[in-house]
């Protein structure tokens, strides 16, 4: 493969730029010394992920991805941060000190996964040069071949809903077990 | 564009995730490394479809589902944090012993 047809043309200057941002998010994410940076990092690596889907001529699942990543799962998060954060403010102990072994983890899981995608696909492989993705197909696809597989996921989005309810509700303490027997 | 260029992308993106997995103590922090690591696999997903281009996006289909399955177990995880944290008053994994030995 050769770098030359990584940097040309400026569809792939705008690829490397937003390709970039979102490792360097992502690594935040990982390295923050505050955990409410950390989710907001999330955020941005998020949107990067969006453009690339948009990229990809993903238009629905991009804003999917934005209304579903940003709009609710970081709210959540930083719901969970503000409630779980400890009382005197600081936060110590976020990673472990022991890094090292990690960090030679990820690079050589990532090392493999690169090399063994470059061989198996090269330089030969053109995406995203089409048209964007027909919404009204990919319904189609939701609610036609997949009708099963989308009733499931709609089942475990009402199981996890009742679940979370249930799991984070305060259990009564006995006197108030009392008074809503007396009512 | 090629496809490399999206699977290195998302392969770099799981990779900094198992980092952040290994590394973090905090379950807060162990769950938004996971959220990173789902995110690799959607764009792979993506990639694929856009590369193949089959008739029914069966690609994008499969990372809708994705997203949904990540979007509840955020729920889920979250809802545990916070009852472990009610119930020990922290969320560092390394003090939550109980069920080791």
């Amino acid at each position: 493969m050769t770098i030359q047809e990584w940097i040309s043309g400026p569809v792939n200057w705008f690829f490397i730029v937003v390709a970039l941002i979102v490792i360097f998010c992502a690594l935040r994410v990982v390295t923050a010394h505050n955990v409410v940076h950390s989710a907001l990092y999330l955020v941005a690596s998020m949107a990067g992920v969006a453009v690339l889907f948009l990229m990809l001529g993903a238009e629905f699942l991009a804003w999917a991805l934005v209304l579903v990543y940003i709009g609710a799962v970081l709210v959540l998060f930083l719901f969970g941060i503000m409630i779980t954060r400890a009382p005197t403010g600081l936060d110590e102990g976020l990673s472990s000190s022991r890094k090292i072994l990690p960090a030679l983890m990820a690079v050589v899981l990532f090392g493999l996964m690169s090399w063994a995608s470059i061989q198996a696909f090269g330089t030969s492989a053109m995406v995203g040069l089409g048209p964007p993705a027909d919404t009204a197909v990919l319904g189609e696809a939701l609610l036609g071949r997949f009708v099963i597989p989308f009733e499931v996921v709609g089942f475990i989005l009402t199981a996890a809903l009742i679940g979370g309810i249930t799991i984070a509700r305060r259990d009564l303490t006995p006197l108030e077990e009392e008074e809503r027997q007396a009512i | 564009m090629v496809l490399i260029q999206f699977l290195v992308v998302g392969a770099a993106l799981f990779s900094i995730g198992v980092y952040g997995l290994l590394v973090r103590r905090n379950l807060v922090l162990i769950l938004l490394s996971v959220e990173l690591m789902l995110a690799a696999v959607n764009i792979n997903l993506v990639a694929f479809e856009s590369h193949l281009a089959t008739s029914q996006l069966i690609g994008q289909v499969f990372a809708i589902f994705v997203i949904t399955v990540a979007a509840a177990e955020v729920g889920v995880g979250l809802a545990i944090v916070l009852m472990i944290f009610r119930n020990r008053k922290t969320s560092n994994v390394d003090d939550l012993e109980l069920m080791r030995w």
